[in-house]
């Protein structure tokens, strides 16, 4: 598959993982990425025609808990390492503007 | 007593005799700790381990500890957590972080009776073969400092191969126990993906992450992998029945086991060196009984590409949640939540790592899945597949665990594809789950260690410990330390 | 023009489980924040999600009852997108294989019978809450609705009037409640519903279509609907065009307006939620569910109707909420007469319902107590008044019946002696009004009835006195 590794893809992973690169990187990061999927592309060669798509390295199924609720955290615990925090909620710049 | 020359199942057993106290074991393991000699060490959980020292010691007195182990000091690789202890995954993102909660791995080193004394240093979260990668320096290999120590678990084996500490946990995902075990001649396990509980150990890609020992000998990286291998109610991956239970003692029987030996992983990418000790190391099985067949190892072009494609996918998912509002970095003066967002992890992150998370994004993205993701997990069956087939054939595989020994800091830090490269003879073993393990068999022209590892089926670490002591009954390898002692 | 509006809804149930779907943390609503809240549903570094079987049960008890198909392998997906009230930065979904696939709800509006196919209906975790009253405009985030368990039932784009999407709503949380799923509060958030909303010339292909968000009650779903129908007809009306987004229904505005382009455009990069196993549902485990499955409401109406002889309406009251024909049905298994039983709760139990304040989810009475007072009315051991009395015991105080009667003296005389003695005592005593009732003032019979009721007490069993009083008056007439 060929890959267009233009600066409109890398601003697209920027915003996709909330990453923000200097100019200097993004160049760097271009070459790179080139390269590497340059060396995934490999995997075209390979006939997979109705091979299962493995996610996990067996083929074990229901691993449950059973419904019972246990006792919560400390508050002070969880929050603990909140950079910014009020002693009862993690504290975020507004998510409503902007 | 010079506790560095005791193995740790020596080391244990001369405290329950009373030869020696635990704190003195802790105090020497913490001293050197301090020394840092290597930049293994990341912390050092000085206070802590006095106070578990004596209390172990207490019930050790009290005859309420019966592990093999107990009285031990061990310290961490910093991606497990441990509460109350500083866990940094060696990047700036968690340089403040600390786990109020302990991975299941540590919750069982405690209940046999060993003490935690520190975490290592490593490639940042993971994620690197050298372990220099790491906000806080490049772990230097025993043998020769101006070389790297291999990783990502990096610490792990430069402590544990320079006797700093009798034991180490590591985690492996593409090799992260194995290859630094190769570069610093140290002895280290990669189990069973599911027989180590992964619950604290934080996450580089969940379907390939593996806890595991490591060590200056397999018996005593058998007896920890005892330890902390079992099912966990807090896993739903940590499919093993039950707790392993390997005796520590010396097995000197034949293995009269069937080797199955890769012909194509000797070809033109290997160093000499390397080579030739590995060979050697076959040569020894088959001396002491083994048959040992050469077959052709396939699919070695796409392991690489389906390991990093899957490893960075799952790393892009596992790594956003650090986004500087519940814990870790948050960059001073980010006004607005995108600025929150986007500068903490610019700058929390080092390099390799958002090289990995841009990665993942990518072949996860909308329209690229399908030819890069869903391929590679159909890349992944087709390996694990193929081992199935070679388990037929074999008890085990035999292989060199890097192309290369240790190479000089600095010298590939600046190229991905090579670097990517060196995990070529150890990925495919996450991809399909299976356990090996990684033994020193001689040393290079520069006097530099190399390591075989021996791949067995799933769960069959027995087979594969019982076959590792065999080769060290017969061998010296792993009783070289660096600095001429012996 | 004459137009067409098509819509089909996403909803979501929050699961009623004790738990929640990843972790042991209480899943209740309310409480202060983050005291429902550990390592695992606030996504720390190195936790892992432990998936609770009885959300499992839950989805596969109401898919079988919205005549899905149950999958016989499903899996969970990570939706990778960043917000602050998602913990861990991806939500485990899913996408690829959901649980159940391809029922339907059978609703009925204005007489004319329609159903509504299910497309699918998947398990999912719910995210924290923000908290907007922060001073400096800042954001507060509680993580205790975090790892809630929901399901999300997606319809297929099959209604063409709010009165179908309500009587949907309707029947829909109804099912869940019988189920006892999810509560389905929509003021508290446990159902939710979004409308996927186009319009078309009647006989048209398909228009473009909004996606409405946030919307809190029926009423507000009526007026979303109503608002965003005229809006896409108004700008096609005028040779405009709509643009496919997401939109965020104001209810105090009374209007709804575009989120930000970027939200509606996201590349969720699912892909196979690696910490979880797959979940295989096999012949057993289906076959106990559907054992353990409720009668669904309308065929317990068409029960009422044809077994106990109620009318559509009485039918239609009783199961109007899970608890009620529940209650209803608890009194009949103690014995309780239907007829008398049914009135006795759309009456007497409704009124205290209704003058406490109480709700239907919140009712909780003991049937086989009112059982015994249906039996004791029916056999006239005591008065309706009596009745009355007793069932307000019961209700507000859990009162044992039998004790309560006896102790209030509640229980009717019934012994002849004790009656004629009374009514003789009375005669005598009203001598005159004895002599008017039988100059054929018959009116003074209800004074000289309510004197023997008075010599009885409130035990006296009326119709027995009053047959009496009738008796002697009537012989000492004959006797002059």
């Amino acid at each position: 598959m060929n890959v267009p590794i233009d600066d409109n893809l890398i601003t697209y992973l920027e915003d996709l993982s909330y990453l923000t690169f200097s100019d200097d990187e993004k160049n760097r990061l271009k070459a790179e990425l080139k390269d590497i999927l340059g060396c995934m592309a490999r995997l075209g060669e390979l006939n997979v025609e109705n091979v299962p798509e493995r996610s996990h390295p067996f083929d074990n199924v229901n691993a449950f808990r059973e419904d019972d609720a246990l006792p919560s955290f400390d508050r002070g615990l969880i929050l603990q390492n909140a950079p910014e925090c009020d002693g009862e909620a993690f504290i975020a710049p507004s998510a409503v503007a902007g | 007593m010079m506790t560095h020359d005791l193995s740790a199942l020596e080391l244990s057993r001369a405290i329950c005799a009373g030869k020696l106290s635990v704190l003195e074991a802790v105090s020497a393991a913490i001293r050197l700790a301090r020394q840092n000699e290597h930049n293994a060490f990341l912390s050092v959980a000085e206070e802590s381990s006095v106070r578990r020292a004596k209390k172990v010691q207490e019930q050790i007195n009290a005859g309420e500890i019966h592990s093999p182990l107990a009285g031990v000091p061990i310290a961490l690789k910093d991606n497990i957590s441990a509460a109350g202890t500083k866990t940094t995954c060696a990047s700036k993102m968690l340089g403040g972080y600390t786990p109020v909660y302990n991975a299941t791995v540590v919750d069982k080193l405690e209940r046999a009776g060993m003490i935690v004394i520190g975490k290592l240093n490593m490639d940042e979260f993971a994620m690197g073969g050298s372990g220099e990668t790491s906000a806080f320096g490049t772990v230097l290999n025993p043998w020769d400092k101006s070389r790297v120590a291999g990783g990502s678990s990096a610490g792990s084996a430069a402590a544990a191969a320079s006797g700093e500490v009798p034991l180490a946990l590591g985690s492996d995902t593409g090799g992260s126990i194995r290859q630094p075990c190769s570069f610093c001649g140290a002895t280290g396990i990669k189990p069973t993906y599911g027989a180590v509980s992964r619950y604290g150990l934080i996450a580089y890609a969940s379907s390939l992450d593996q806890i595991g020992p490591i060590a200056m000998n397999i018996n005593d990286s058998a007896a920890l992998l005892s330890v902390i291998s079992g099912p966990d109610g807090k896993d739903s991956t940590c499919i093993i029945d039950k707790a392993f239970d390997f005796p520590g003692g010396e097995e000197n029987q034949s293995p009269g086991v069937k080797i199955g030996l890769p012909r194509n992983y000797f070809g033109d990418g290997i160093d000499e060196d390397v080579k030739i000790a590995v060979l050697a190391a076959a040569k020894e099985f088959e001396a002491a009984g083994a048959v040992v067949e050469e077959f052709d190892m396939p699919l070695t072009d796409y392991m690489i590409p389906a390991y990093y494609i899957i490893a960075c996918a799952e790393a892009s998912s596992n790594l956003s949640r650090y986004d500087g509002l519940k814990y870790g970095y948050r960059k001073d003066g980010a006004n607005t939540l995108v600025d929150v967002y986007r500068h903490s992890r610019s700058e929390g992150f080092g390099i390799e790592v958002k090289r990995r998370i841009m990665l993942g994004s990518f072949v996860l993205s909308s329209g690229y899945y399908d030819a890069y993701y869903k391929k590679a997990l159909q890349t992944r069956a087709l390996i694990k597949d193929a081992y199935s087939k070679l388990f037929e054939r074999f008890d085990m595989i035999l292989s060199p665990v890097a192309p290369t020994t240790a190479y000089k800091i600095g010298e590939n830090i600046d190229d991905p594809v090579k670097m990517y490269m060196g995990d070529i003879f150890t990925v495919s073993v996450n991809l399909a789950g299976l356990p090996a393990v990684s033994l020193p068999c001689g040393f290079d022209k520069e006097g530099l260690p190399v390591g075989f590892q021996l791949i067995g089926d799933f769960f069959a670490e027995e087979k594969l410990i019982r076959a590792a002591q065999v080769y060290q009954n017969l061998t010296d390898h792993h009783t070289k330390r660096p600095g001429g002692r012996c | 023009m004459k137009w067409e509006i098509v819509m089909g809804l996403e909803v979501h149930a929050e699961l009623s489980t004790k738990s929640k779907i990843f972790c042991g943390c209480k899943a209740a609503f309310g409480g202060e924040p983050n005291t429902y809240v550990c390592p695992v549903c606030c996504g720390m570094p190195g936790t892992l999600p432990m998936l609770n079987r009885a959300v499992i049960e839950y989805a596969i008890r109401t898919g079988l009852m919205l005549n899905c198909e149950i999958a016989r392998t499903c899996k969970f997906d990570r939706k990778n997108y960043f917000y602050p009230d998602l913990p861990k930065a991806y939500q485990v979904s899913q996408l690829y294989a959901p649980i159940c696939s391809g029922g339907f709800v059978e609703i009925e509006v204005n007489g004319q019978k329609k159903r509504i196919r299910i497309r699918e209906i998947h398990m999912e975790e719910d995210a924290g809450k923000l908290i907007h009253d922060s001073p400096g405009g800042k954001t507060r985030i509680d993580f205790n609705r975090a790892g809630v368990g929901l399901l999300e039932i997606v319809s297929e784009p099959d209604f063409r009037s709010k009165d179908e999407v309500l009587a949907y709503l309707a029947r829909l949380s109804e099912t869940l409640l019988y189920l006892g799923v999810s509560d389905c509060k929509m003021q508290e958030g446990s159902l939710r519903a979004d409308v996927n909303i186009s319009v078309r010339p009647f006989g048209e292909a398909l228009g473009v279509r909004t996606e409405m968000k946030n919307i809190n009650s029926l009423k507000a779903i009526g007026r979303a609907i109503e608002y965003e129908s005229a809006r896409q007809i108004e700008i096609l009306e005028n040779g405009g065009q709509i643009t496919q987004e997401t939109r965020r229904w104001d209810d105090e505005e009374g209007k709804s307006c575009g989120m930000r382009k970027k939200e509606n455009a996201w590349d969720y990069r699912y892909f196979p939620e690696p910490d979880l196993l797959p979940i295989f549902i096999d012949d057993k485990w289906l076959e106990r569910a559907r054992l353990t499955l409720p009668e669904p409401a309308h065929r317990k109406r068409e029960r009422y109707i044809c077994e106990y002889g109620l009318s559509e309406h009485e039918a239609f009251v009783l199961t109007g909420h899970k608890n009620i024909s529940d209650l209803f049905e608890n009194v009949l298994e103690h014995g309780g007469e239907p007829l008398e039983s049914a009135h006795l709760i759309m009456g007497e139990i409704m009124r205290l319902m209704n003058d406490s304040g109480t709700l239907p989810e919140d009712l909780s009475v003991d049937g086989r107590k009112l059982a015994i007072l249906v039996d004791l009315v029916l056999r006239s051991k005591i008065s309706r008044g009596a009745y009355k009395e007793a069932v307000l015991a019961v209700y507000a105080n859990d009162a044992e019946p039998e004790t309560y009667v006896a102790q209030q003296g509640l229980l009717m005389m019934s012994d002849g002696h004790i009656i004629s003695e009374a009514v003789d005592m009375v005669l005598a005593d009203y001598s005159d009004a004895v002599m008017d009732y039988r100059a054929g003032k018959i009116k003074v019979f209800g004074f000289l009835m309510g004197q023997v009721m008075k010599k009885l007490g409130r035990a006296g069993n009326p119709d027995l006195a009053q047959s009496a009083l009738k008796k002697a008056l009537d012989a000492e007439v004959g006797e002059g």
